[in-house]
């Protein structure tokens, strides 16, 4: 029993950082109908600028206990603010001028982006993993033959009250229900005096921040970061994001927690070779049999 | 319309491009015998594919740091038979298409007469191929997999072999941390991986020891909690990861993490400063098997150990020693070659090394092109990796290893088991 309540707590805190991830791909498909392939390597980003401004608020390893709490929140809020403006740079220059053109141009340079980003960061970054500071000291916590780490507890909550704040921000504020505007009809939304370029931009900002708060809590938890490190996880998350109804937001969260519960179940019940390939087939049974995902609408074409 | 045109060019494009591969591909071939005869008196040429960008990118410039050492000291005392010798180091990002391109551009556009190069073996037998295929001769400083040498009589190596690293930790667990029940994580898309895992789970359970679990992973994984977790409930006194430390650094945190609190028992894909950069104090007490240990060194080894560090600033890893002593074996093979240093002649003098002084061991080939060498055994300790043990190659000298083997072993089952190992490597030397 605790063997299972292990795995379980084990695949919810990778679920939680897939479903941060998810959110960034579904808003983008939400408000424009693109796959923004790129969004793994702006969750890569996000972790390496979370390693530099570390380093630069004085992070020595040698005293990673005396790292306040305080620089920690900052180097999450400095990741946020340098992914988001990573995201509205991709959209400004390798989006924005292909809008209007076919489904399949912005697709394949999404690919193009995300293979970009990848080989600048190996330049940039140097292809040897780097271990992520840790600027919270990790604590374990033994509860009934289970163990579970502040951090773990950590990437619970920032996860869950990150997700609360974008439905809240989605559903309540103005600039949310330009969202919903663009999402349901673009020309109509713009004849209604919506900025829509702006408000696209900013759901890229926000999408980009999500994935590099997802990030700081990956790299706090598994202490390896490397350039390559968003293909697998954009990928999955990606698939989270169909899984739950690609589009919707609560879809994503929900999406995401599955997957990881998943795969995790899967690795420690049947083998650990299916691990991976226990989401891919997810991803062909709900194409299959759900393709509007678990929570998507059916939206009818009107000829 | 513009999507044919564009369609058309992109076929014109990979046409003439694949005409060209063709073309590069045949010309030297038809020149290559008049080639060695032409550049006499120019410089010998050996060239290396090694990974000096990409995620194993410190395997490649440490056995390119040993690589130059043994240039220059090999041109200070007066080159190959007065023409002196140059080294042409090509990054291979340690991937496979990368290496195969290397490979082909030293041998026709560097005329390279050897070849020194991978330390990945799934990456050596890429090159090795080729070299084969080509008629150069190729040392790799450090692939373990026993494939890399069955490409053919031009593919040598100047270290232990996969099988022997799996014993060497398999004994090493058994007779000498008395551990009986072992759990197994290997990465499953790495031949290395495989081969070791294999060898120690055989070697392990024929010396009487539990195999408690069997459990994969996939290079670049960070997260290993399903694994682990389902480990734990198993009572396993140790684990053995024949990983690359890229990942096990990480695996030694998650298994903390869950209060699976045994070593981790590897081998050679650990040593690199990265482990404990990683791993942090998660992996100290962890064991693992190498070519080399700098503290258990003789007068030779000091020697080069002090003259390495002079030049680089840091001691020799166990790559940066194989890729001195490869190539510094290459050189004096072209020094032993039988008239001009042609890439025949140089394969010729490999084949005949008899106890070539290297700084891991001596080296004399067996038949399949493999050195006969101890391993060491070395801890992860706090202040850096430390030498615990050297284990002899059991197939070295059939009667010899018999005698540790005895007093673990209570009745004929024993020698049965401790005969087995020779007549497999036996076998592999028929292959």
């Amino acid at each position: 029993m605790s063997t299972f309540l292990q795995q379980l707590v084990n695949g919810l805190s990778v679920g939680s950082i897939y479903a941060l991830i998810a959110l960034g791909y579904t808003m983008v498909y939400g408000t424009l109908g693109l796959i923004n392939f790129a969004h793994g390597e702006v969750f890569m980003i996000g972790c390496y600028i979370g390693l530099y401004s570390a380093l630069w608020l004085g992070y020595d390893a040698a005293a990673a206990a005396s790292f306040s709490p305080m620089s920690a929140t900052l180097v999450l809020l400095l990741a946020m603010a340098g992914a988001a403006i990573v995201g509205m740079l991709i959209e400004r220059f390798a989006y924005r001028p292909l809008r209007g053109a076919t489904r399949l141009a912005p697709l394949i340079t999404a690919i193009g982006v995300s293979l970009l980003l990848q080989n600048v960061a190996v330049l940039a970054f140097s292809a040897n993993p780097r271990s992520f500071p840790s600027i919270i000291t990790e604590h374990r916590i033994e509860f009934g033959g289970v163990t579970i780490t502040n951090i773990k507890l950590f990437i619970f909550a920032v996860s869950f009250l990150l997700m609360l704040a974008l439905e809240f921000f989605v559903k309540k504020t103005w600039t949310g229900r330009a969202m919903r505007a663009i999402s349901f009809n673009l020309p109509a939304a713009k004849l209604m005096g919506v900025p829509a370029d702006r408000v696209i931009s900013l759901t890229f900002a926000i999408g980009s921040a999500l994935a590099a708060a997802g990030g700081i809590l990956f790299g706090l938890d598994q202490t390896k970061l490397e350039p390559l490190m968003g293909n697998m996880i954009g990928l999955k998350a990606f698939i989270a994001a169909v899984l739950g109804g690609i589009g919707n937001i609560r879809g994503a969260a929900i999406g995401g927690v599955l997957i990881g519960v998943a795969e995790l179940m899967t690795a420690g019940y049947i083998s650990s070779d299916y691990r991976d390939a226990i989401t891919f087939v997810i991803l062909i049974v709900i194409l299959l049999f759900r393709p509007q995902g678990l929570l998507g609408v059916v939206r009818q074409e009107k000829v | 319309m513009t999507r044919f045109s564009a369609a058309r060019r992109l076929l014109l494009l990979s046409s003439m491009s694949l005409a060209l591969v063709a073309a590069s591909g045949c010309k030297p071939k038809a020149g290559g015998e008049g080639e060695g005869s032409g550049a006499q008196s120019g410089p010998l040429v050996i060239g290396a594919f090694l990974s000096l960008t990409g995620s194993k990118a410190d395997f490649g410039i440490k056995t390119q740091q040993g690589a130059l050492l043994a240039i220059d000291e090999a041109n200070a005392a007066g080159g190959v038979g007065g023409r002196p010798v140059k080294l042409v180091i090509l990054d291979d990002q340690g991937t496979a298409d990368e290496a195969g391109n290397a490979v082909t551009r030293l041998i026709d556009v560097e005329k390279a007469s050897a070849i020194m190069g991978e330390v990945s073996s799934s990456l050596s037998l890429v090159g090795g191929r080729i070299a084969q295929r080509r008629g150069i001769p190729m040392v790799s400083p450090s692939s373990t997999n026993t494939q890399v040498t069955e490409i053919g009589n031009f593919v040598f190596r100047t270290c232990f072999i996969d099988p022997f690293q799996g014993e060497v930790m398999a004994t090493f667990a058994k007779e000498k941390q008395g551990f009986t029940r072992i759990a197994v994580i290997k990465d499953v898309r790495n031949d290395y991986s495989i081969g070791l895992a294999k060898s120690f789970i055989e070697t392990f359970t024929k010396n009487g020891g539990t195999i408690v679990a069997e459990e994969s992973y996939n290079e670049g994984d960070t997260d290993f909690s399903a694994q682990l977790t389902k480990i734990k409930a198993l009572d396993a006194q140790a684990l053995f990861v024949p990983g690359y430390y890229t990942e096990v650094g990480n695996l030694a945190k998650n298994s903390r993490r869950l209060g699976l609190n045994v070593p981790l028992l590897g081998g050679d894909g650990w040593e690199s400063p990265k482990l404990r950069e990683i791993g942090g104090d998660d992996i100290v007490g962890s064991f693992y098997s190498n070519h080399f240990a700098p503290d258990n060194a003789n007068e030779k080894s000091s020697a080069f150990i002090a003259t390495y560090t002079k030049r680089w600033n840091e001691p020799p890893t166990a790559l940066a020693t194989l890729g001195y002593d490869a190539t510094a074996l290459i050189i004096d093979a072209m020094r032993r070659a039988k008239g001009e240093p042609t890439p025949a002649a140089i394969r010729d003098a490999l084949e005949a090394t008899k106890a070539f002084p290297a700084i891991t061991g001596a080296v004399t080939f067996d038949a399949n092109r493999n050195p006969v060498k101890p391993a060491v055994v070395l801890k992860v300790t706090a202040s850096g990796d430390k030498f615990v043990t050297e284990i002899q190659p059991a197939g070295a000298v059939p009667a010899a290893p018999a005698a540790p083997a005895a007093p673990a072993a209570p009745v004929a089952a024993g020698s049965g088991a401790a005969a087995a190992p020779a007549a497999g490597s036996g076998s592999g030397a028929a292959k």
